[in-house]
């Protein structure tokens, strides 16, 4: 059977929090997912600020929630949508064609390309990572250099791709302070003599405890989080990092040579939510997507039966998301209800 | 005789690969709540030695945590030790126990070096 009632595109965590629902409210659903598996990036993490809750965890609990109502179709990747007659959704995929009542977006975010920031080295010396390259390293519980070196002096840069007229990005991605704070904890309990330097342009602690996690970090873990944008980076002879930054807080410069230069790479809009935001043309000024209106109606369009979640729309975190995922299954709840 | 010539100019470069971070981070153990400061100037905004003299307990501090010792034991004992910037500190730092242990830690650091 090719037709459902209501078809999601993406299966991270506002996807699958919006196929739990539209499950229970006996929809037929199906998720479209590109991957492997669904999960999206919750695949990648190992553990969420700020309580340190495992990305495992959390999927287990989605997955166990779906019900029969809905199916899965994953390394999927979307090759046309059309809105075919009486708001008929077609979703055309490599492998098949499948036609719904109400179409749900979620397709979500990917890391911005470090290597578009020439100045700090990425893919140029191999002790430039990236956040999410050291999310990894967190999660198999070993964290060494390129060179198989344990690191004494780590960087974090905030900001990378986030908040940077010159990458055409002015908005900020809002994970990334409090996942610095994160992963600097994560660090240090697996490497007790490790030194740690955090430079940020501003400290963005907006969420419930993330404050609180970022005074740990300074009072248990001292993380030194110093003001200052990094301008450059360079590698010495052996494999190290020397970066340079103006210490604002005292106007002068400073210079710092690191064993692990870690980027915290900022979220831009997926391919496909770029291919839908051009396709429907609600693309907002980035490429992500633009809801009908921002209060209170932020999971319709100005599309009928098209429908947005999560991060396809803006940054969000994975708890907002979520709640996202929620409130856009009972938009497609009340749509399909008076349809 | 005049000197001539030219002469490279010490650079101002904080640098931290040569610092010695040893009197901060004994300070960070001895006054536990210096770690949680955030720089934002309250201290210093209510100081009411600053309104008389040249003295900024926010720079002391920022000095401090960068190593650079040099001026720092004339600049603090400018402090009245009156506590009022303790009283503002949005982070709970101990200002004044930590203007106390500065002020030794830099006599101690130069008796060991003389
Ligand atoms: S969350 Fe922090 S690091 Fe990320 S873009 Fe915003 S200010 Fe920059
Ligand atoms: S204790 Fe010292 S630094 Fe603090 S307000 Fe009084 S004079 Fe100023
Ligand atoms: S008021 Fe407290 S947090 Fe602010 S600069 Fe002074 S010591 Fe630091």
């Amino acid at each position: 059977m090719n037709h459902f009632d209501v078809i999601i595109i993406g299966g991270g965590p506002a996807g699958m929090q919006a196929a739990i629902r539209l499950g229970n409210f006996n929809y037929k659903t199906l998720i479209i997912e590109k991957e492997k598996s669904i999960g999206g990036k919750l695949t990648q993490w190992d553990k969420l600020f700020p309580d340190f809750y495992s990305a495992e965890e959390l999927l287990q609990n989605l997955t166990r929630q779906l019900n029969e109502n809905v199916s899965i179709l994953t390394e999927q990747e979307v090759k046309d949508i059309e809105n075919t007659s009486e708001n008929e959704w077609t979703v055309k995929t490599a492998d098949g064609q499948y036609s719904s009542k109400a179409l749900l977006i979620a397709s979500g975010y990917d890391f911005f390309n470090a290597k578009r920031k020439e100045e700090f080295g990425y893919g140029i010396y191999p002790n430039v990572i990236t956040s999410v390259e050291l999310e990894a390293m967190i999660k198999n519980g070993k964290i060494t250099t390129l060179d198989g070196r344990i690191p004494q002096k780590i960087a974090y840069l905030q900001c990378v791709g986030s908040r940077d007229e010159k990458v055409g990005n002015h908005y900020c991605s809002i994970n990334c302070c409090i996942c610095a704070v994160k992963q600097s904890i994560e660090v240090k309990e697996l490497l007790p003599d490790v030194e740690q330097y955090c430079f940020y342009m501003d400290l963005r602690m907006a969420g419930q405890h993330y404050e609180e996690l970022y005074r740990t970090s300074q009072e248990k873990y001292h993380v030194q989080f110093i003001r200052g944008r990094i301008s450059e980076a360079a590698s010495t002879f052996d494999n190290r990092i020397q970066i340079k930054a103006e210490n604002t807080l005292l106007s002068t410069p400073l210079k710092l040579t690191v064993d692990l230069f870690v980027l915290m790479v900022g979220m831009e809009a997926s391919e496909t939510t770029r291919f839908i935001s051009q396709k429907f043309n609600i693309s907002n000024e980035y490429g992500f997507l633009q809801s009908k209106q921002r209060y209170c109606s932020d999971n319709e369009t100005e599309i009928k039966g098209l429908f947005l979640a999560g991060t396809c729309k803006r940054p969000m975190t994975i708890p907002k998301s979520l709640k996202d995922g929620d409130a856009a299954a009972n938009a497609i709840f009340d749509y399909l209800k008076n349809r | 005789m005049k000197d001539f010539g030219y002469s490279i100019s010490k650079g101002r470069t904080l640098n931290y690969d040569n610092s010695d971070f040893s009197l901060k981070k004994t300070l960070e153990h001895d006054v536990v709540s210096y770690c949680r400061c955030i720089g934002c100037g309250a201290c210093a905004s209510t100081c009411s030695a600053a309104k008389f003299t040249d003295f900024s307990i926010f720079k002391c501090n920022m000095l401090f945590r960068n190593a650079k010792y040099d001026e720092l034991e004339q600049e603090l004992s400018k402090c009245m030790l009156c506590g009022k910037c303790t009283l503002v500190c949005p982070r709970g730092v101990n200002t004044r126990g930590m203007i106390l242990e500065m002020r030794n830690l830099i006599e101690k650091n130069k008796n060991n070096n003389e």
